[in-house]
């Protein structure tokens, strides 16, 4: 676990692509434009289910939605700041209220494209996607998750959202590990003192912040809530019940991300103490994505921080 | 067309009309005068030009129908229920809860609706996707896709024109329903000429008809559908309202602002003596 990976989450998303197309005639890609460092491979093995629309997101969506509608699998991949900003009228109105299944895969999410600057940072996607009645959200870490959830996003009876970032290669989850399913999580380590639950780039942090914190003589417990939507809520609530306080951390704005949705679920259900490790209520700049994960506070130091805070709120 | 074919689509075309007032009578909201501006079209379309199963909704090789312009759809389920797709009764619960025919097109409520649509401009962008579609899954099927003039002003509709030539689609027909009444209006005239020179600039057949003569219908889309390796738009020439005088010409307020029960009536009465003598229209 935690060890580097030369692979990206974004590889994952591609491999799983080639496999479920190497299998399931019926899968049609859809993205703005060649990127560079892009989807060639796909491109030249399938030309016939590679659709390449204007540059116009929302009409790629809408090509998407239409091709769902003649019975084919869609995945559309752009850059998640234009993808859900631009698009979130069609992907309202023609995927998730008709309950299409198409696939959209938000990607360079968070601050991935660093230098780029806040219109290309995506840090209210989740809030968006969330929203909408019946997308399941998916936020994997690494590659294998990645892999894994895109499989599992092709596969749903509805639309999924798919919010793919990161540049840092780590890898979390053993090659062959597939146990990963729409509406689940996985607990990564377990302890009785404090849960940590996190998704994405801050899967790996919290994991750091945990050893650290286990040294200390706090033993965390730790959730990987890669879907966003649908919660795993049985997990979450059996953990905080035994822990008694909580902390969320995720690339993303403090209003209604993953940390949004797990507020919801444990005051209604479980309350306890809470605390957020959080880009705030701020927007993105321009600089390296490993300063600006610093400077927003995006690290395994404020989940230590955190963590104590909410341990030292329990009830006792 | 031969005159027996022309008065029962006529006959037809009125009694669509009729029900289109009491549907929008009985909800008292929904617009009716962007309805009876596609009653002909409609009429044409489902009884001459598209082939679908009313008793097999999802008939692979049906021509597909996108609803664009969602205002309309008080003619469009009108004229699906008279061809078979739901019962009649299903009209009077329009837009009210836990019907089956919502204000704009519901792809899993109502038979025979092919596709969604909900903001202004979305209708052109699906099309392109299914007709893409179509042509992979090498289907004959045919995409029709009804919009009108105000989402020609929609940005996001221009997008979908130029994508439609550069996605190379084919068996694509779209029909844009330009309220532009009479001919003799000088800007509506324009307008129409300026949205039939942009369709040309993106690579489009282009073709206008009067959308309330259904022998010229029956003329333009046989040349129109000759031939389909291009995607093809055909400007509807219609007035709002057409067919009832209170609705006509601007007469009415707002296409928004349904009628009372007084004018419900008068409408019925009107159609109805139009009725006896369907030559009058």
């Amino acid at each position: 676990m935690n060890a580097r990976d030369s692979r990206s989450v974004l590889d994952g998303f591609k491999d799983a692509l080639l496999a479920l197309a190497e299998g399931d005639d019926h899968l049609l890609f859809c993205e703005l434009a060649p990127e560079p460092q892009g989807f060639q491979s796909f491109r030249e093995r399938f030309p016939d289910r590679y659709v390449q629309g204007g540059f116009s997101e929302e009409d790629l969506v809408l090509t998407a939605a239409g091709l769902s509608l003649a019975g084919y699998r869609a995945v559309v991949g752009s850059t998640a700041s234009f993808l859900v900003g631009k698009a979130y009228d069609q992907i309202r109105n023609v995927v998730a209220l008709p309950r299409l299944p198409v696939c959209i895969a938000g990607m360079a999410s968070g601050f991935s494209l660093g230098e780029e600057g806040a219109p290309f940072q995506m840090l209210e996607d989740l809030t968006l996607m969330r929203a909408l009645p019946g997308l399941a959200v998916l936020v994997p870490c690494d590659y294998v998750s990645s892999y894994r959830l895109t499989m599992e996003a092709c596969r749903c009876d509805g639309p999924a959202y798919l919010r793919l970032g990161g540049q840092k290669r780590v890898s979390v989850y053993d090659d062959g590990d597939a146990r990963f399913a729409v509406g689940e999580g996985r607990l990564l380590r377990e302890g009785d003192e404090v849960t940590l639950c996190a998704c994405g780039i801050m899967v790996q942090e919290v994991l750091e912040a945990a050893e650290i914190l286990s040294q200390q003589g706090l033993e965390p417990e730790v959730i990987d809530c890669y879907s966003v939507k649908p919660l795993p809520e049985q997990l979450i609530l059996s953990s905080i019940r035994r822990t008694g306080c909580c902390v969320i951390a995720e690339e993303h704005g403090s209003s209604g991300g993953l940390s949004g949705a797990l507020a919801e679920l444990i005051s209604q259900r479980c309350p306890v103490p809470l605390r957020y490790v959080t880009a705030g209520e701020r927007f993105g700049q321009s600089g390296t994505t490993a300063n600006l994960q610093e400077y927003y506070g995006l690290s395994y130091k404020e989940i230590v921080g955190a963590a104590a805070q909410a341990w030292a709120m329990r009830r006792r | 067309m031969n005159d027996e074919t022309l008065k029962t689509l006529q006959a037809r075309a009125l009694d669509v009309r009729r029900d289109v007032i009491r549907m929008v009578g009985v909800a008292r909201s929904g617009h009716l005068a962007s309805s009876l501006s596609l009653v002909d079209l409609l009429v044409y379309l489902y009884w001459q030009e598209l082939r679908v199963r009313s008793e097999e909704p999802q008939w692979p090789e049906r021509d597909r129908f996108v609803m664009g312009k969602r205002n309309g759809c008080p003619a469009l389920y009108t004229v699906l229920a008279h061809r078979g797709f739901f019962p009649r009764e299903e009209l009077w619960n329009f837009r009210s809860l836990g019907g089956i025919l919502q204000h704009h097109p519901h792809l899993r409520r109502t038979p025979g609706v092919d596709a969604p649509t909900g903001s202004s401009g979305l209708g052109l962008g699906l099309a392109n996707g299914l007709a893409l579609g179509m042509r992979k899954a090498a289907l004959p099927s045919r995409v029709f896709c009804l919009v009108g003039d105000s989402e020609l002003e929609t940005g996001v509709f221009w997008e979908s024109v130029g994508n439609s030539s550069r996605l190379d689609v084919r068996q694509l027909i779209l029909l844009a329903d330009c309220n532009v009444g009479d001919w003799s209006n000088v800007q509506g005239r324009r307008a129409v000429q300026s949205f039939e020179s942009s369709f040309r600039v993106f690579g489009w057949d282009v073709f206008q008809v009067d959308g309330h003569s259904l022998s010229a219908m029956e003329e333009v889309f046989g040349k129109a559908l000759a031939d389909l390796s291009r995607p093809v738009a055909i400007l509807v020439r219609t007035c709002l309202g057409k067919g009832v005088t209170l609705f006509e010409g601007g007469r009415w307020p707002h296409s928004n602002i349904a009628p009372g029960r007084d004018d419900v009536e008068r409408a019925l009465r009107e159609l109805n003596d139009r009725g006896e003598d369907p030559e009058v229209r």
